[in-house]
């Protein structure tokens, strides 16, 4: 399913051409130049078809001389901790000590591609599950070209050595040994293995599936760790581009003379902005200047507006109660006219920002001939053709550098590249201003907040029909939000018969046996710009489904989880797996300490399963989330340290948006700015938590993502158990309930 | 030109002495291990120690800086803002990161005014300290952590 890469090929022949690192190119690149085992491989290889590799162009192991491991990453780092699984995967098969790996982040390159969707990104909670068997397969590959790179120099055959912890050893006979290191060069200029094996007994792995910590922390507690707004070039200057307070709106007059008047301000100008606007850069020896400068800068808007978001919301409760684009249609349309009882509910819920503790940057080192990019990008290869088309270079002469991001959540993933595109145009102006520099752009937190490219706002309604004994008979579902796929290349494989797929999943593939399912969508036009944002459509799919099934097992008098557990499809095993584990290790069939009410919910998502059972506590109308027991079934655990942080950190995330998390607009314009207004979850908001990995030999799923959608339910259900007010609305407002 | 004493070393900023410390640190001095997350302080990612008080730099002026100043990158300088390192490390507690610079600053200063913190000593001086990926139970349990190596 190589569909992004056959996305791509439509936008035009300009920009198909694959970017390829020469291997020269590559090795300055990295600073490796002068020797070491590097490995290539153009495609994902399976042991099966290793056959089918091809030598650099590229390359994922360097060995140094005192056997240094590095490993290149071909994903973003931001916090998941893949530049630490990734390489837990080649050492493995490499047979090398953990202690002497290092990880780096790659450049953009066709060669680290994701093998599956064939472009080089990150996102959809797949790094680990899609360089599952790539990983290993290059680090079996490298291990049997350090062998045969013995045995030619031994002068014996291959099949008579072994491996240790980065050496070659020779078990019998002269009984010698060598180290990688001493071996990479030899072992670089051998053919690549036309057959690898890889080990079939987790049993035998000695690092995979173990709890193993960080590569990155050391950097990241003394402060050495290089993120994007950290890297600087000499000569470099700082640009803040002023956007317009509407999306696409445009100057109508603008004067700079006070702001030029700062000291340090090298130039202001008009520049195209994201949309089809324009706005105005500001061009300084560093931030401060800038941000003074931009502060005094008196800009005259043209005229524009947009959504106001009560008013947006009124429209789509409206057509909430009309049938959209068929999504899903089982059995008869009309039970729900015929059901004894029904349990009717409109769900709602905002734009929400990214907000990643790190605001966008970039680095821009623009020529006549080449463009030159460091920045934390998701989407390497998106992005690169994206600065090649708006600084009118060839894709090939753009080098992307990926630096570590603090943070993303999905806003580093656009398939419309606007900072980027926005900072080419600021350095292409100031090549026009005479100012031959590299640029930082640095976003402030206010353009972050009021940046757009949002989760979409979402209105849901669900008729759910009964019969006498309170059984489902029928489930009647509409869906009304913006198309995030819409427009993108993405748009051609995710969306059809105009449906959006982000937007219904979690809904039409429920594990559960809805009988008479109808599921419909509407996608407004609005002119607010939206985004994946961690666990795209199930961050609202997952609150409407468990929240309802939570409703109906209270109107059928049945516990929560039993009554989910016999809605469950019998093929959803794995669902059913997650629920016991959790209810085993909450003490679900204990007592509810007093004064506290419990709850739970359960979601499928990138291909693992998460529930949470929460206990909350109400305090004049403010929610307390003291304690959360999650439960995961990801398939095999490659590192149970990372999946345990990333279940609290999902967690928090959705607990942040159902506490606080809200973006609205009046006539087009944003209302939140900061912090201080877009209020995220703080360290005394967190509650206790526990997470339970399912133990299993299944191939990794995704892990990133899948406990964000069932947290804001679960709470939502404890409320209810707590106080009998159903929340339906995010952020919740418990005076409003 | 304003002159600073950044982790012990005497230094001179040329820039507005209403620039505040942390872009002197960051874009005048090259010290880039403290953040800039809100501009406003209200994330606690610029947090850096003046005079042994904890600080927003992003919203200080290098005018008003009179004592000592102590970044990120001198933590390890100190006994104690090496065991809430080393906590911090053995807890695993960093994802992106780039709060933890931040946090590690406010976390330090907590335990040299208070020895043995409380839960709620530890709630309540990291709650200005804003972490989006969510390590805030780990950071709790390397605060205590590094507190008992230091009893």
């Amino acid at each position: 399913m190589r569909f992004l890469e056959n996305a791509l090929r439509t936008q035009g022949a300009a920009r198909l051409v694959p970017v390829k690192l020469n291997r020269r190119e590559f090795l300055k690149a990295t600073g490796a130049a002068g020797g070491g085992l590097m490995l290539g491989f153009a495609f994902e290889a399976t042991a099966q078809d290793a056959k089918k590799m091809v030598f650099p162009p590229s390359s994922f192991i360097r060995i140094a001389p005192d056997g240094t491991t590095t490993v290149m990453v071909n994903r973003l780092e931001f916090g998941q901790g893949v530049s630490t699984a990734l390489p837990m995967l080649i050492a493995e098969e490499l047979d090398c000590e953990w202690s002497k790996v290092r990880a780096e982040l790659a450049p953009a390159a066709e060669v680290y591609a994701d093998p599956g969707f064939g472009i080089q990104m990150t996102g959809g909670s797949t790094s680990v599950a899609s360089s599952w068997k790539q990983y290993r397969v290059i680090g079996s590959s490298a291990r049997a070209m350090l062998v045969a790179a013995a045995a030619q120099q031994w002068g014996v055959d291959a099949s008579k050595l072994d491996t240790r912890n980065g050496f070659v050893i020779e078990p019998a006979g002269q009984k010698r040994r060598a180290s990688y290191g001493s071996l990479a060069d030899a072992a670089a200029k051998l053919p690549l293995p036309t057959r690898v094996g890889l080990k079939a007994d987790p049993a035998d792995y000695f690092i995979i599936g173990r709890p193993t910590r960080r590569l990155d922390s050391q950097e990241k507690v003394n402060g050495s760790a290089q993120f994007g707004i950290d890297k600087t070039l000499p000569n470099m200057r700082v640009a803040l581009l002023v956007h317009p307070p509407v999306f696409g709106g445009k100057v109508a007059a603008f004067d700079p003379t006070k702001a030029r008047a700062v000291k340090g301000v090298e130039a202001v100008v008009q520049v195209p902005v994201d949309r089809g606007g324009t706005g105005i850069a500001i061009i300084a020896k560093g931030y401060w200047p800038a941000k003074t400068a931009r502060d005094v800068l008196d800009i005259k808007w043209e005229a524009a507006t947009g959504p106001t978001t009560a008013d947006q919301l009124k429209i789509y409760r409206e057509l909430a109660l009309q049938p959209g684009l068929p999504a899903r249609s089982d059995g008869d349309a009309a039970a729900v006219a015929q059901a004894a009882k029904r349990i009717e509910a409109v769900y709602e819920f905002p734009y929400l920002a990214h907000a990643p503790m790190e605001p966008l940057n970039a680095v821009i080192d623009l020529k006549a001939d080449a463009c030159t990019v460091w920045c934390g990008s998701q989407f390497q290869t998106i992005d690169q053709l994206a600065i090649a088309t708006a600084s009118g270079l060839k894709p090939e002469q753009v080098t992307l550098n990926t630096m570590q991001a603090g943070g993303g959540f999905g806003r580093r993933a656009n398939p419309s590249s606007d900072y980027l595109v926005e900072g080419v145009n600021i350095a292409k102006a100031m090549k026009q201003a005479g100012i031959d520099a590299p640029v930082k752009i640095i976003w402030s937190r206010e353009d972050d907040i009021r940046g757009g490219y949002y989760r979409p706002l979402f209105v849901h309604r669900v008729v759910a029909g009964l019969d006498a004994g309170n059984a489902l008979r029928s489930w009647n579902h509409t869906i009304v939000g913006q198309s995030i796929l819409k427009g993108t290349p993405f748009e051609k494989y995710l969306v059809k018969d105009g449906v959006d797929s982000s937007a219904t999943e979690g809904v039409v593939d429920t594990p559960y046996r809805l009988p008479n399912l109808q599921v419909s969508v509407h996608h407004p036009e609005v002119n607010v710009p939206v985004l994946w944002w961690r666990s795209v459509g199930h961050s609202h799919t997952a609150f409407v489904m468990e929240s309802m099934v939570d409703e109906l097992a209270r109107a059928a008098k049945q516990d929560p989880i039993a009554y989910r557990l016999a809605l469950l499809d019998p093929k959803h095993a794995r669902v059913r797996g997650v629920l016991q584990l959790v209810r085993d290790k909450s003490g679900w069939t204990g007592p509810v300490p007093k004064g506290r009410g419990r709850g739970v919910a359960v979601h499928e998502s990138f291909g693992s399963i998460v529930a949470h059972v929460v206990e909350v506590s109400v305090d004049k109308n403010t929610i307390r989330v003291h304690k959360v027991t999650s439960a995961i079934d990801c398939g095999f655990a490659v590192n149970p340290l990372t999946v345990e942080a990333q279940v609290q950190s999902a967690m928090a995330f959705g607990l942040s948006a159902a506490l606080h998390g809200q973006i609205t607009l009046k006539d087009g314009v944003v209302q939140q700015s900061n912090f201080a207004d877009y209020p995220v979850l703080r360290l005394p908001e967190m509650p206790e938590i526990s997470v339970h990995i399912v133990p299993s030999k299944a191939d990794p799923s995704g892990v990133g993502e899948p406990g964000t959608p069932p947290i804001a339910p679960a709470v939502a259900n404890a409320v209810f158990a707590l106080t009998g007010k159903r929340l339906r609305k995010l952020p919740f407002d418990l005076a409003q309930a | 030109m304003t002159r600073l004493t950044v982790n012990g070393k005497a230094v001179e900023v040329d820039a507005d002495p209403a620039t505040p410390l942390l872009w002197a640190l960051r874009d005048n001095l090259g010290m880039t291990g403290t953040k800039f997350g809100c501009g406003i302080a209200a994330c606690g990612a610029c947090t850096v120690h003046v005079g042994g008080q904890p600080v927003r730099s992003c919203v200080t002026p290098i005018s008003s800086v009179s004592g000592p100043v102590t970044t990120i990158e001198g933590a390890s300088g100190d006994r104690v803002g090496k065991a809430v390192q080393d906590a911090w490390i053995k807890h695993d507690v960093v994802q992106c990161g780039y709060c933890q610079s931040g946090q590690i600053m406010a976390a330090t200063a907590l335990l040299k005014s208070k020895k043995n913190p409380s839960e709620a000593d530890i709630d309540s001086a990291l709650s200005g300290n804003l972490c989006r990926c969510g390590t805030y139970a780990r950071i709790r349990a390397a605060v205590k952590d590094a507190a008992r190596t230091l009893a």
